[in-house]
């Protein structure tokens, strides 16, 4: 066994006392202790355990455009930015002392404390829309199709910047009533959807795509609606190899909800953009004699 | 005894204009290259005041008009740890700058056949994965010397926007000095190069009176002119080219036509 030791910058300047009792002891006990040659620091002025500081700057830069351009709150529509803004948010308006070194680091930009505020497009629809004004407009009423409320993780986690209370799965629900469709909890809503496995194990991620896809259909669902592009790579455009490989036993309709929004409200072919929808999905609302354009086929 | 001192010497012995030649009585400031501290004429050029120091260059000094990107210059000021960037043939030195040249900087550039090319944001995000390391730090746009919106045309080409990219990258001079701050390692200009390339060949529209002319040159039009005027004496060519027609500087657009219309 050969021991290395690493002192560190600290103990070489400040803390003498802290290393040479320590050599001393071990000196005395006999412990051969030799000191790593070529060390560097040890990274820890940069800490390890939260200076991802780095990775709040993007976000923090588009809130700052949205706070330049004069507006008091930003929409997003993928869950996955959604997270990311208004976990950078959060940090911006809570963290004084992480906020001002991003403030200082972004010295061409003006300073931030949070003056947007971000909102997913689900929150915008029910708290400055309103789904009774969504209920009016709808013209092609979705007549009851039921409709698995598919959360994933980044709406509801973490719980500070989830969408609504994690427990409570009420928003995509009042969503779909106000365009009369039907929702369908299940089980594994808030379940990974795989995404972050799908290059380093993708095995793991097609069998957590066709469990959640098995859990929908189980629960009584003819379609998955979601609000993620990731999810949506997962649990829509990967069924071709999830049939293929026997873990899905039929391919099963996915939407965005932004979709099923423009299809309720009555709008055409170049809004609702059912040609990048699976095919499976086009099929469903052609059988439901939806008005879709008879010439989209699906992907 | 000479009394040059600021209350005598008049405002016309200041040195005046990019000359490296120093008029009597001119002022004069320190600057320092790579560290090293040199008087030089308060109104010369970053490349001037160089060369009147006797700094010889060779290479990282192209055009000297602010457009071939050979010359830039990395520089602080005293007391301000910000770093500046700028052209070294159109900076103008100010008194105790720390400079120096970085006419070269090596960054990744993909080989690709533009004429085998896809026209779409994939090919760009394929031959140049590492786009997706970018921070958006915005060290690249602080950095370039002709105040390129690095960054956002990086974003726009992450966002699959190539026309705004190519738009955004139009002043790029290829100088490197985005990619010399990236902490994502992006090689910036190669990238925007290439999508420029993509944007000139594939998405921009063609201009029909260009394409009629290259018709006209290929059907022989101009050869009689251009064989002519070959043929020309130094005396005749310099007559023809003092009579030609010229449109006036401030005509409104279109309205001068020439007499002679047979080349139109």
């Amino acid at each position: 066994m050969k021991i290395s030791y690493y002192p560190g910058c600290t103990l070489k300047t400040k803390a003498r006392n802290l290393e040479d009792a320590a050599v001393a002891s071990m000196a005395a006990l006999g412990v051969d202790f030799q000191e790593l040659e070529r060390w560097n620091c040890c990274g820890a002025v940069h800490s390890l355990a939260d200076d991802d500081l780095i990775h709040h700057v993007a976000p923090v830069r588009d809130l700052v455009r949205a706070m330049d351009q004069g507006s008091d709150k930003v929409v997003t529509l993928c869950s996955m930015c959604y997270n990311t803004l208004a976990r950078a948010n959060l940090l911006m308006r809570q963290d004084e002392v992480k906020r001002k070194t991003i403030n200082d680091f972004m010295s061409e930009e003006k300073d931030y404390h949070g003056e947007v505020e971000v909102l997913h497009f689900l929150n915008f629809l029910r708290d400055h829309v309103g789904f009774d004004k969504v209920r009016e407009r709808v013209k092609v009423p979705l007549n009851g199709l039921k409709v698995a409320t598919y959360y994933g993780c980044t709406l509801v986690r973490p719980g500070n910047v989830a969408i609504e209370p994690p427990a409570d799965r009420k928003l995509m629900a009042e969503f779909l009533e106000a365009i009369w469709a039907s929702p369908v909890d299940f089980a594994d809503a808030t379940t990974c959807c795989g995404s972050y496995q799908v290059l380093a194990n993708p095995d793991a991620a097609l069998d957590v795509a066709a469990r959640i896809l098995e859990s929908a259909t189980r629960a009584g669902a003819e379609a998955v609606v979601l609000s993620c592009p990731l999810c949506e790579y997962s649990l829509a455009r990967k069924q071709d190899e999830l049939l293929q490989k026997n873990k899905i036993s039929k391919d099963v309709p996915v939407f965005y909800f932004t979709q099923l929004l423009a299809a309720a409200l009555g709008l055409g072919s170049e809004a609702c953009r059912f040609d990048l929808s699976p095919r499976c999905s086009v099929e469903l609302l052609k059988s439901k004699n939806y008005p879709i354009d008879a010439a989209v086929v699906g992907v | 005894m000479s009394h040059h001192d600021s209350k005598s010497a008049s405002p016309m012995q200041v040195a005046t204009g990019d000359r490296a030649i120093l008029p009597e009585g001119a002022r004069t400031i320190p600057i320092y290259v790579m560290g090293k501290r040199y008087e030089v004429p308060e109104t010369l050029t970053i490349m001037k005041a160089m060369e009147y120091a006797g700094f010889k260059f060779l290479r990282g000094a192209g055009c000297r008009g602010g457009i071939c990107g050979a010359c830039p210059t990395v520089y602080r000021k005293e007391g301000d740890y910000k770093l500046y960037f700028g052209l070294a043939c159109q900076t103008v030195v100010e008194p105790n700058m720390y400079l120096a040249q970085i006419p070269f900087y090596p960054a990744n550039r993909a080989k690709y056949d533009i004429e085998a090319i896809s026209p779409v944001a994939e090919t760009v995000h394929a031959l140049y994965p590492e786009l997706f390391r970018c921070v958006a730090c915005n060290n690249c746009t602080k950095a370039c010397p002709m105040g390129v919106e690095v960054l956002d045309y990086i974003s726009a080409i992450k966002q699959g926007d190539l026309a705004r990219a190519a738009h955004l990258s139009f002043d790029c001079i290829q100088c490197g000095m985005c990619a010399s701050r990236c902490m994502g390692e992006l090689p910036q200009y190669h990238v925007a190069q290439l999508v420029r390339r993509i944007y000139g060949k594939y998405i921009q529209p063609r201009a029909a009176h260009l394409e009629k002319r290259v018709v006209e040159i290929e059907s022989g039009k101009y050869d009689a002119m251009l064989d002519a005027l070959q043929k020309m004496s130094h005396e005749e060519l310099e007559k023809l080219y003092k009579e030609r027609e010229r449109e006036p500087d401030m005509a409104p657009p279109g309205t001068w036509m020439p007499e002679d219309t047979q080349y139109l």
